[in-house]
């Protein structure tokens, strides 16, 4: 992997990979979104009541109002970075997870291994929302769910994948040579899976975040799609819910509809955009820069 | 006495489940203690064992049947601390050159941290002495190849950095793999130079397992040839490739391409039909299928180890005259084991 | 005597990257007659796989043939269209690439994969014609019938081979280019996919290229031997006389480095490391390395001249 020379290397690889570049792009474009416009944008514009409902986009409400009476513009804003939160703490809790057991298991492997493996399998079987909706479900008081609460029911299940998939990867890379000259020169397996593996995995590890944390915003509007969860908190799930339960499309309220619809499917190619750049440099197969 | 560096005790290797096993090594009893500066190669084709061989005496394969002992102690038994003295005293170099890095780090990693983890300099500054002290011996430039990636390197660098590894560590019993099959030509006697320099400056024994068996000659002083897990012939390395005496011996050395117009290939067409043979259960001599001299006896029973001299035996019943040989009792053939 | 079959003259081939131009083949002639077997020797980064590739026109971006032709039967390869090159490959000039074995499709059965080529090429055959041709091909590469209907993973590595043997012939090129055909086999199974390829190359009268780095095979089986050091041409000749009297420093010291039976406990080297291609060294490209240099070396490019009828060599000594 060549080391670039700081921001004009870093100009130069967006241009030969271009994929990397416009996924991240429209990462960055939304998180400013989201970011920068919680902080012009207060959330309380986003509580029903605080606008004329209805409304078509106009010079005062730029993204229209809801039934409710909520300003779009505060709900898309708020709940962009809501489900965004959302999917990152459950794609970066169920990697770090997925990273550890599977570290583990492939590397030491023994009775550890086999509990592990055998969970795994069993929760690769099990309709994987189906569970997560059971669990969401029998929270207590689901508005009162926190953001971060949230992200964590949703890793019980976004750990899972990443522990198969980094498994196998150590378990292949256990076998290569520099590792066994590894152990010739005395190092501990800790020590080689910290300093030999880990630094081989680390563009794997990138993909899988950004799998992971696409995954957690899948499973994350799943759920508020179908009502589960804190609804009155802005989310995009919780938009969509909400304008299905006011007949949005039969009332024409196409702004409702559209909106959320094109933050999802803008999050969504933003994540395959990068996966496919970041697959160039972690697969050196594919790579076409030297 | 001392029990031996490394033993292999009725060692077996099968892989595959029941129904498909193939048996990489088969009984194989072999030792090599510290005191011997020899050089024995373990020369066989693909499929032969010889790897299999190589990675069992390092531990990274365990038996299936029989144990491989390191100072009379069973690998698997070792504690932490004994584990960590028979990686210090046993060492290997491998024979892809670029596969032994770790592509993140420098070359240099590869030198420094055995250094580091076996306590051979105290301070960074020594460290850096052995390090280019080790690469001048194999004829590189340390100001040309510390501080590079192994991608910037060329093959034949690499390969040289990884034999400087086991100069510098000076280990008891060094095991190389092929180690030079995928280097070029013009470089393949530096290495085996530098590795024969360690076996007779130091005293190292080497344990050098190939297919080639010009290099095999070049460089070695015994040579056990192995075919389907069994030792077929063992002794002089001289002796045998001049004069070979097992008919597997003698086609390995009738096809070797000497690089010499008027030495060309020899030996019997009907031996030379390999592979086409199934690989069914072999219930006699393993090499019978292909060989020209075929008895009766040598479908039904195995042949032991015949001493033909007091530097070679071959297991053959060509040579059914002569004293047998105890399978455990190979390292006799090397004069001073 | 007949014109050459093959006459490559002045052949150039760079890989244009970020530093600059690797000059990966540079103003390489050699010529081959039909029927006659070659082979080109060099270490890593020589240039000889590039020359394969140069020849079959398969060089990718981003590498380039820069200049020079390539002229097979009359015909320069270089100047083709990639249509009419597509034609030409298998049907006047094939090749066995490096690793080749690895290369068969793991789903198809053999026969399928030797068949693709000529019904590719347009080859009108009925389905009996077709099993026929197999059976032949195997059999003209010793390999029994019922390897027809079997796949890849069934056969052993030097079986492998055979086939892509028999598929670079199905269609009775003119020439075969063989990469490195046996590396990955061992001695016995080597010498008998070599001793195949040459037993067919006396049957069909063909001119073969053998790309390697093992001299001892090269002596084993070609009648014409070139050399090939950092992407230029060193020396050519008949075999026996270039191991006899090599008249290049590196081809000398090339022979003399192999380890044959006399020469045993006596390890020589070529000391240094092969120059970079991106900015090869003034002069004659192994003057750094070279034990006979001398002032001229570092300073002109020596010429690849003919000393002797059949013998060419690029080295100032030869003309000082």
């Amino acid at each position: 992997m060549q080391r670039g020379q700081g921001f004009k290397g870093f100009l130069s690889y967006i241009r030969r990979n271009p994929a990397f570049g416009l996924g991240l792009f429209i990462l960055v474009a939304l998180l400013v979104f989201a970011g920068v416009g919680s902080l012009v944008v207060s959330e309380e514009d986003a509580q029903p009541l605080s606008a004329t409902p209805n409304s078509e986009p106009t010079g005062e409400y730029p993204f229209g109002t809801d039934s409710t009476g909520r300003n779009l513009l505060a709900q898309m804003i708020h709940g962009t970075r809501v489900t965004l939160s959302i999917g990152m703490i459950a794609g970066s809790v169920g990697l770090a997870i997925g990273t550890v057991l599977g570290f583990m298991t492939g590397y030491f492997g023994g009775i550890f291994d086999t509990i592990v493996k055998f969970i795994v399998d069993v929760l690769m079987t099990i309709p994987q929302f189906l569970l997560l909706v059971m669990i969401a479900s029998s929270v207590p008081e689901p508005d009162k769910l926190t953001i971060v609460q949230m992200g964590l029911i949703l890793s019980l299940i976004s750990w899972v994948r990443p522990t198969r998939a980094i498994r196998a990867q150590i378990l292949s890379m256990r076998e290569r040579a520099f590792v066994m000259m590894a152990k010739l020169s005395g190092m501990s397996g800790m020590e080689i899976i910290i300093k030999e593996m880990m630094p081989n995995l680390m563009p794997y590890l990138a993909i899988s975040l950004a799998t992971a944390v696409n995954g957690g915003v899948v499973s994350s509007l799943g759920l508020q799609t179908l009502g589960i969860g804190n609804l009155r908190r802005p989310s995009l799930g919780m938009t969509i819910y909400w304008l299905r339960y006011y007949n949005a499309f039969l009332q024409g309220y196409w702004w409702w509809i559209l909106e959320p619809v094109i933050v999802v499917v803008l999050i969504f190619a933003a994540f395959l955009l990068l996966s496919i750049g970041m697959d160039e440099f972690a697969n050196p197969r594919t790579r076409r820069t030297v | 006495m001392r029990p031996p560096l490394l033993e292999l005790k009725n060692v077996s290797k099968i892989f595959g489940g029941k129904n498909n096993p193939t048996v990489a090594l088969e009984d194989m009893t072999f030792a090599l203690s510290e005191n011997f500066p020899k050089i024995v190669t373990v020369a066989g084709e693909s499929g032969s064992g010889k790897t299999t061989m190589g990675m069992l005496m390092l531990g990274f394969y365990g038996p299936t049947f029989g144990n491989v002992l390191y100072r009379g102690q069973a690998l698997g038994d070792l504690d932490k601390a004994g584990m960590f003295q028979f990686r210090r005293e046993v060492q290997a170099v491998f024979q892809d050159p670029f596969a032994v890095y770790n592509p993140f780090y420098k070359v240099d990693n590869l030198l420094s941290i055995p250094i580091k983890n076996f306590g051979l300099a105290s301070t960074a500054a020594e460290s850096r002495e052995l390090q280019e002290e080790a690469l001048e011996r194999v004829g590189l430039r340390p100001e040309e190849t510390l501080g590079r990636y192994p991608h910037q390197l060329s093959g034949g660098q690499r390969q040289r950095i990884a034999v400087a590894r086991a100069l510098l560590l000076q280990p008891k019993l060094l095991i190389t793999d092929e180690p030079v099959s995928m280097v070029d030509a013009s470089l393949r006697s530096t290495i085996l130079k530098a590795l024969r320099g360690l076996n007779r400056e130091f005293g190292v024994p080497i344990f050098y397992i190939t297919h080639d068996l010009t290099t095999a000659y070049h460089i070695s002083d015994y040579i056990i040839i192995l075919y389907r897990g069994n030792v077929m012939e063992v002794g002089n390395v001289d002796t045998i490739i001049r004069d070979p005496k097992h008919p597997y011996t003698q086609l390995l050395v009738s096809s070797i391409p000497w690089p010499d117009p008027d030495l060309p290939w020899g030996g019997s067409e009907e031996m030379i039909q390999s592979s086409q043979v199934a690989f069914k259960k072999i219930t006699g001599c393993r090499f019978a299928p292909r060989c020209p001299y075929k008895m009766d006896i040598c479908d039904t029973e195995p042949p032991p180890l015949y001493r033909m001299e007091t530097d070679r035996a071959a297991r053959c019943y060509l040579y059914r005259e002569n004293d047998e040989l105890a399978r455990d009792a190979l390292a006799e053939v090397f004069a001073d084991a | 005597m007949s014109e050459s079959l093959l006459q490559i003259k002045d052949l150039k081939v760079y890989y244009h990257v970020e530093a600059g131009a690797v000059q990966a083949v540079d103003d390489v002639s050699f010529t081959l007659d039909s029927g006659v077997k070659m082979g080109l020797v060099g270490e890593s980064g020589s240039g000889k796989s590039t020359m394969a590739l140069a020849m079959m026109r398969m060089i990718k971006p981003p590498g380039k043939i820069e200049g020079g032709q390539m002229i097979l039967g009359g015909t320069d390869l270089v100047g083709l269209t990639p249509e009419q090159m597509r034609q030409t490959r298998l049907s006047k000039l094939a090749m066995i690439p490096q690793g080749a074995m690895n290369s068969l499709n793991p789903v198809v059965t053999i026969e399928k994969q030797i068949l693709d080529g000529p019904l590719d090429h347009g080859v009108v055959m009925s389905k009996d014609e077709r099993a026929d041709r197999v059976i032949e091909l195997l059999e003209m590469v010793d390999l029994a019938p019922k390897v027809a209907k079997m796949f890849p993973h069934e056969l052993s590595g030097g079986m492998k081979q055979r086939v892509t043997v028999a598929q670079s012939i199905s269609m009775e090129p003119d020439m075969i280019i063989a990469d490195e055909p046996t590396s990955a086999l061992d001695v016995v199974i080597q010498r008998q996919v070599m001793e195949t390829i040459n037993r067919l190359q006396s049957e069909l009268g063909l001119a073969v290229i053998l790309i390697g780095h093992d001299m001892g095979l090269m002596a084993q089986s070609v009648d014409r031997l070139a050399v090939m050091y950092a992407g230029k041409m060193m020396e050519i000749g008949q075999t026996r006389a270039m191991f006899e009297e090599p008249l290049h420093p590196y081809t000398q010291l090339l022979i003399q480095s192999l380890p044959v039976l006399e020469n045993k406990g006596i390890f020589s080297g070529i000391p240094g490391i092969t120059p970079s291609l991106l900015n090869p060294p003034e002069g004659c490209v192994f003057h750094t390395r070279c034990p006979k240099a001398f002032d001229l070396c570092s300073a002109k490019t020596p010429a690849f001249i003919e000393v002797s009828p059949g013998r060419q060599v690029a080295c100032h000594l030869q003309t000082a």
